[in-house]
């Protein structure tokens, strides 16, 4: 490893005019066994099972990411509206599904009833507050929904204090797969990258290849012509955003056995959601796709091999991506 | 930024009611009023970048942060510093960090803008959250208020109540004039060009990409000037401050007060103190009327409290104007507050 590391390095200096010249190679050569000591010495502890683990856990994290930031990402391709509302939405799935449970002790009878609540939700804020600013500036929109999600997390409080609570994963999902002699995998994670990933191919076959879908993307593309065509943008637009709505509510629904109940979860996803749909490029679904499994991956192992910058490197990731390309990866340019 | 005669009327008025405030006020109520002051400097920062360059920062708190970890760090726990120097790091090191974060961001605009700013503010707010060294989530106490010494001679004592309400509200008007002061000057007209159309002012052959990054570098100096006061004012620095709520917070403040008046971010501070004052009165819950508030304002005030005084005055200016009569346009003779020509 470092032997193989030092020579890439050299030989990539070599290959630039600047470096031919010895006394100038030698920063280039500083960096090949620093690279490869501290690469071995962080991936040396970690095995090929640990890592297939993180790899999972990336992937399963990123899935979720993505449920929550294409919802996002299709609001403001579509809609032109910027949702910080979005995370609250999160946070009120998973609080839905800790209070159904208490009623009906099944986690997926619980989830279908949390999602219906969900569309009814997103449809009402759609009717009775964002449609008033699809004419008006960001800054509005960015306002009204900070009033939101102002409004969402005292509910939160006043409904259901402000304590932790815990989601029980349902019986026949409790077991695990054995890996090796002491490392496990439970089922369930398996479960939510599953059923993700059914979500991930239902939307794509939904709006790639059903009518639905092409008045969607027609909206998204060219909102006055397709009106002109005759279609209620209006509805189309209260249906995207209860859509997204209920979207990442079922994130936090799915979810909630894992990673617990809390005030402020949604906060948090909201800001690493905004993060994935930036670099993937804002109103790309492919881009959110790609960005969260991006930021799924770099949180995973940052936080194995870097704990102390663990929060900190998905912002540098965005910020080389921005400077990269401004638009993010699958943006149309401005 | 001209002045109009009413308009300067007030806005004296105004500042003489403040320096009048300490004599007929509660010593709740004078702490509260400096607390806002700090607040409308922070808040007229950022209106220098939304109202008149045209970009939406959501991450301004992290210059506001950022300045009162300076002093938190530069302040040993045995001694004061003195305020040159203090003033001087604290500034310097928000303008370091708005040239570096800024040169980055005035690449993008849009969203794009929005999110990066917040996403540098996000990575501020977590290099402050993880340092153990600084207090972690906790926060980290500033003992001593710095000195205001020319040579042994102490000029200020900032320990006296009193003199640092009055350094407040002097600091607050001098922010105000330097301000103005730019906006007057060509630099003014320029970003104000890149507001209202970005190509063209770049066909006139302005580098607008550069005006950008100082708007933004003056903005996050001032904002870390207010961070200073309000670190040396409460003699306590957390993460919170420089979290995404404390940018959403001033954001709200700056349109809540009119954007792109300079006053009326003040006025937009003083307003929101005032209000979730009484709030909290009320009830435990005052976040769930502070959010019904902001609704509120964005769906029926869209031009914020200036905005409001303009459409007043419109208002009367019309009644005292019979219709159909005159010559001129109404609002060319009645200069109203908040209206600019």
């Amino acid at each position: 490893m470092r032997k193989r590391v030092y020579f890439f390095t050299v030989r990539a200096g070599l290959r630039l005019p600047a470096f031919r010249d010895k006394r100038s190679l030698a920063p280039a050569l500083l960096p090949g066994p620093l690279c490869s000591l501290s690469s071995g010495y962080f991936l040396l502890p970690m095995d090929f099972t640990t890592f297939l683990i993180q790899v999972l856990n990336g992937v399963q994290y990123g899935f979720m990411l993505f449920l929550v930031a294409s919802g996002l990402t299709l609001i403001f391709g579509i809609m032109g509206i910027i949702n910080l509302a979005h995370g609250a939405f999160y946070m009120i799935g998973a609080y839905l599904v800790y209070w159904l449970m208490g009623i009906t002790d099944n986690l997926f009878v619980s989830i279908t009833a949390a999602i219906a609540i969900m569309l009814v939700i997103g449809l009402a804020i759609e009717r009775f507050a964002i449609s008033f600013l699809y004419h008006r500036d960001h800054l509005h929109q960015v306002l009204l929904t900070y009033g939101l999600i102002l409004i969402f997390n005292e509910m939160q409080k006043i409904l259901w204090g402000s304590d932790f609570y815990s989601v029980r994963v349902p019986e026949i999902l409790s077991g695990s797969v054995r890996l090796t002699e002491t490392l496990v995998y439970p089922h369930y994670r398996l479960f939510i990258s599953f059923m993700c990933m059914l979500v991930a191919a239902g939307m794509y076959f939904v709006i790639g290849r059903t009518k639905l879908g092409m008045i969607i993307r027609a909206g998204a593309s060219n909102r006055e012509m397709t009106r002109a065509l005759g279609i209620n943008i209006g509805w189309n637009f209260a249906l995207v955003f209860s859509l997204g709505a209920a979207l990442a509510g079922f994130a936090g629904m799915i979810g909630a056995p894992v990673s617990s109940v809390y005030p402020g979860m949604g906060n948090q996803i909201l800001i690493i959601s905004f993060v994935v749909i930036v670099i993937g490029g804002i109103g790309s679904v492919k881009g959110a796709f790609v960005g969260a499994m991006l930021i799924g991956l770099a949180d995973t192992f940052g936080q194995v091999l870097f704990p102390e910058f663990a929060a900190m490197i998905v912002y540098l990731l965005m910020a080389f991506v921005l400077m990269w390309r401004p638009q993010g990866l699958f943006g149309k340019p401005a | 930024m001209t002045h109009s005669k009413p308009l300067v009327f007030l806005l004296l008025l105004g500042v003489f009611g403040l320096a009048a405030f300490p004599f007929a006020g509660s010593e709740f109520y004078t702490e509260l009023a400096v607390r806002l002051m700090i607040l409308g400097i922070f808040a007229m920062s950022l209106d220098l970048l939304i109202g008149y360059t045209g970009l939406v920062s959501f991450g301004h708190a992290a210059f506001f942060g950022l300045a009162g970890y300076v002093l938190a760090i530069i302040t040993p726990e045995s001694a004061p510093v003195s305020i040159w120097f203090a003033l001087l790091a604290c500034l310097a090191a928000s303008a370091l960090a708005a040239l570096a974060i800024g040169w980055i961001c005035v690449r993008t605009s849009g969203v794009y803008f929005i999110m990066i700013t917040l996403a540098f503010a996000q990575m501020l707010y977590y290099f402050f959250n993880e340092n153990t060294a600084l207090g972690s989530s906790d926060g980290i106490f500033i003992y001593h208020k710095p000195t205001v010494n020319i040579g042994s001679f102490q000029l200020l004592d900032l320990d006296n109540a009193h003199t640092f309400y009055y350094f407040t509200l002097a600091s607050l008007v001098l922010v105000y004039l330097l301000l103005s002061t730019f906006l007057k000057a060509p630099f003014g007209r320029v970003i104000r060009g890149i507001k209202a159309n970005e190509a063209r002012t770049m066909a006139l052959g302005f580098n607008t990409r550069r005006y950008k990054l100082v708007s933004f570098i003056i903005s996050g100096t001032l904002a870390g000037f207010a961070g200073f006061l309000e670190a040396t004012f409460s003699g306590f620095v957390s993460p919170a401050h420089l979290g995404w709520h404390e940018s959403g917070l001033i954001l709200m403040t700056v349109i809540l007060g009119g954007i792109g008046t300079l006053y009326g971010p003040v006025l937009g501070a003083f307003a929101m103190g005032l209000m979730e004052d009484s709030f909290q009165d009320m009830t435990d819950h005052w976040l769930l009327l502070m959010g019904v508030f902001v609704i509120a304002v964005v769906l029926f005030l869209p031009n914020g409290i200036a905005g409001l005084g303009a459409r007043g005055a419109k208002l009367l200016s019309g009644v005292f104007r019979p219709s159909g009569g005159g010559t001129n346009p109404p609002a060319a003779k009645n200069k109203i507050p908040g209206e600019e020509p």
